[in-house]
């Protein structure tokens, strides 16, 4: 299955009773208990969901997409291996299925942003107000959230890749690079380039009517 | 060390994962205390990286976990089912098959239905006809017959017919065919025949 990581050595360095825990289930599944599968997919439903999310920026979608990553998962327990991290196979095969789902919509009317661009360019930021930092309560309200899943959907597959894996999914630069089958240095230079162009995109609809009702000081940009 | 702001904008990523050395650190943040522009690309940046990395940016929808779980379940059902099914699909293949095979077995294997003459159950033959064989042959012939193989140094053996039917003989389709259901074209005169009479000694058995 072309969609599935066909590799992944990242080691599993402690060994707290949690993982120990996943290890036992994993191995359960692959012996044929395949209805403790859930109990292994249960800490990371968050996690799949938004990965799909991220992608798709439409909740049916991603829901759908979620759940086909975790019957797929299923389905190759088998091509698991004992030393990688559950939660990042668990994940790319996630992210995967988004991005196919995605192709297969031709949703991508636009070019993405950033798309022709070489990653050794320099990036060149466009909005230099006055800024000032968000408070994690905006994203109780939905509209905040889709605008920046909109934002993040905007920009050209391989940034939002390396930015849903890093800062999403919060897998470390290595795990990214495994992942990916780039290098470190690949995987910082997208992730700067993203996390720019992100800025740089949300920057007109946040300074504004986004944060009306928001206390921000007068002139000052939320973003 | 100094740094400019194009420095600034190329590792103010990796400053807010922590990936610079502490002298690049001091010296890019000496720089965002006297360049706003840079604090504000720093803040920006910052702000982009704790929002999408907060649990409440991509909340699970009403009832996801069910939903999931009903479906692991349809497809582990659906794969018991596809197993039983073809647990029985086998079953009765199997079946098929043995009965394919006895079918077939008898098919190939069945005697055909005896139609040679020679292999027709005797019934007419009178029990006490006197008959004889040879030794290098399996058929038993009425006195006479021209067919029986004689040797000079072993003459035919005699006995009834009965006897003859009980070590394994068969008639002769030709000296007795008169007792036999087939009808057998014969290029010997039967038992009856004034030519047979001549040559024999023995008087023709009674016609059952």
């Amino acid at each position: 299955m072309g969609s599935l990581p066909q590799k992944m050595s990242i080691q599993v360095k402690s060994a707290d009773p949690a993982e120990i825990r996943e290890q036992g289930l994993i191995r359960r599944v692959q012996a044929g208990e395949k209805q403790v599968f859930y109990e292994l997919v249960k800490p990371y439903e968050r996690r799949i969901y938004s990965a799909a999310f991220a992608i798709l920026r439409n909740e049916a979608e991603a829901e759908d997409a979620a759940q086909e990553a975790v019957l797929k998962a299923l389905t190759h327990i088998q091509q698991f291996r004992a030393d990688a991290r559950f939660s990042t196979w668990l994940t790319q095969i996630a992210v995967n299925e988004a991005l196919m789902k995605r192709r297969k919509a031709h949703t991508e009317i636009m070019e993405p942003i950033g798309e022709r661009e070489e990653d050794d360019g320099t990036y060149t930021p466009r909005d230099f107000a006055d800024w000032r930092e968000i408070p994690s309560e905006v994203l109780e309200r939905k509209e905040i959230r889709q605008k920046l899943a909109d934002a993040l959907s905007a920009l050209a597959e391989k940034y939002r890749k390396v930015f849903v894996l890093r800062d999403i999914q919060h897998l470390s630069i290595e795990e990214t690079a495994e992942a990916l089958g780039i290098s470190r240095a690949s995987v910082k230079t997208r992730l700067l380039r993203a996390r720019l162009m992100l800025r740089d995109l949300l920057a007109p609809g946040l300074g504004g009517a986004f944060f009306s009702r928001l206390p921000f000081e007068k002139g000052t940009k939320p973003w | 060390m100094v740094v400019n702001c194009e420095h600034v904008w190329r590792e103010v990523s990796n400053y807010l994962d922590g990936e610079v050395d502490p002298e690049l650190r001091a010296a890019m943040e000496t720089h965002f205390k006297e360049c706003k522009h840079c604090t504000a690309v720093l803040v920006g940046t910052r702000n982009v990286v704790q929002l999408y990395g907060n649990e409440r940016m991509f909340e699970l929808p009403a009832g996801f976990s069910h939903r999931l779980q009903r479906r692991l379940a349809q497809q582990s059902s659906s794969y018991g089912f596809r197993n039983v099914r073809s647990m029985w699909i086998m079953a009765v293949a199997a079946a098929a098959l043995v009965v394919g095979g006895v079918a077939l077995g008898n098919t190939v294997f069945r005697q055909p239905e005896t139609k040679s003459p020679l292999a027709q159950t005797p019934h007419g033959i009178p029990p006490n006809l006197i008959v004889y064989v040879s030794d290098d042959s399996r058929v038993f012939h009425a006195p006479g017959c021209k067919y029986l193989h004689k040797h000079d140094d072993e003459p035919a053996k005699q006995m009834t017919a009965s006897e003859a039917m009980k070590e394994g003989y068969v008639p002769c389709v030709r000296c007795l065919r008169q007792y036999l259901k087939a009808e057998v074209e014969c290029p010997r005169p039967s038992l009856n025949s004034p030519q047979w009479a001549r040559q024999s000694n023995v008087s023709a058995p009674p016609t059952l």
